[in-house]
């Protein structure tokens, strides 16, 4: 039992001893951070989080470092220090990449599923439910005895 | 039983969507937004002649094929022998666009496996890639006599693509 409390204790200080090189090794590959355009950096760091790298789709821009997204950044960066606007930027990507390199979907007539999707079985589930109690109840208000015991009816 | 087929209908629902979606799949064919619009205008020097330039303003007027290649591109090569046949027949000019290379890297390409091209637009930083679009290469466009993209083909154009798709388009688009 002690010797088990004792791995329990050792345990998380072991992995955060192995993370932490990783994390200072992932903090080496940012390269471009602070310095004097910092919160350019920062400023295209954000959009780029919500753009899709087109090559590798399962990442961001942001995280990518395939040649087009390099290339992308490099477009944001720009277009931001001349003073364009999220919203001019994520424009520019629309009108050449389409919809799907945004990793957060307009509202459209092709997307609206994709909106309203979750609202939409939320609504369903709450139907179902709502059936099932009527049902329950009916059979309890029909036969209370034979069903349940009848202090657990009216508990 | 009956109580099971709620959650069975579900399931099946659930898995016909996700085997259609399977089955449409391949996100690589994303429909380009520029079908349908202008080409972008750009005017790039050419590949063997840095002081001659082109642009799309300068073939208005006919149907035409931008095709999208670079000397580091494998899939490219595949391709290479369907556009040799397909420039032969002579029925659009081919124009091709190195993308991303180096100016000697791709005259020594054409060079070495021939070349299906009236001419060659150079894009040494990718920056007009850019505003066509250009995802992965190679790419080709067919862009109509107005100037405006019809049709994207990503990836290499393979002899059926040629046959069912490009040149009947390509056919339909002259007589219009």
């Amino acid at each position: 039992m002690a010797e088990r409390r004792r791995t329990g204790r050792i345990l998380p200080s072991l992995l955060l001893a192995l993370a932490l090189p990783m994390w200072v090794l992932a903090q080496g590959t940012q390269g471009t951070q602070g310095g004097p355009n910092a919160n350019l950096d920062e400023h295209v760091n954000r959009l780029t989080s919500e753009l899709r790298c087109l090559v590798c789709q399962n990442q961001t821009v942001a995280d990518s470092q395939a040649e087009l997204a390099l290339q992308l950044k490099k477009e944001v960066r720009k277009q931001l220090a001349q003073g364009s606007t999220d919203e001019e930027v994520r424009a520019f990507m629309v009108q050449r990449y389409g919809d799907f390199v945004l990793y957060k979907p307009r509202l459209n007539s092709s997307t609206w599923l994709l909106w309203g999707g979750p609202l939409l079985l939320l609504g369903l589930a709450a139907l179902l439910v709502g059936l099932y109690w009527r049902e329950r109840r009916a059979a309890w208000d029909g036969a209370p005895d034979s069903v349940l015991p009848t202090e657990e009816v009216h508990s | 039983m009956k109580r099971f087929l709620i959650p069975l209908g579900l399931f099946l629902v659930m898995a016909c969507t996700l085997a259609l979606a399977l089955k449409r799949g391949d996100t690589q064919d994303l429909p380009s937004p520029l079908i349908g619009k202008p080409a972008p205008a750009f005017n790039l020097s050419q590949l063997d002649d840095p002081a001659k330039t082109f642009g799309p303003q300068k073939l208005k007027g006919q149907v035409w094929l931008l095709n999208v290649w670079a000397s580091w591109c494998t899939s490219c090569r595949k391709e290479h022998p369907v556009l040799l046949d397909f420039a032969k027949q002579g029925l659009v000019p081919v124009i091709g666009f190195n993308y991303q290379d180096q100016r000697d890297a791709g005259q020594q390409w054409l060079t070495l496996h021939g070349n299906p091209y009236r001419l060659t637009a150079f894009d040494e930083d990718g920056r007009v890639g850019m505003d066509l679009g250009v995802i992965g290469v190679p790419e080709t466009f067919v862009i109509d006599k107005q100037g405006r993209i019809r049709y994207k083909v990503t990836g290499p154009i393979t002899p059926e693509v040629l046959k069912d798709k490009l040149v009947p388009l390509l056919k339909e688009l002259q007589r219009g």
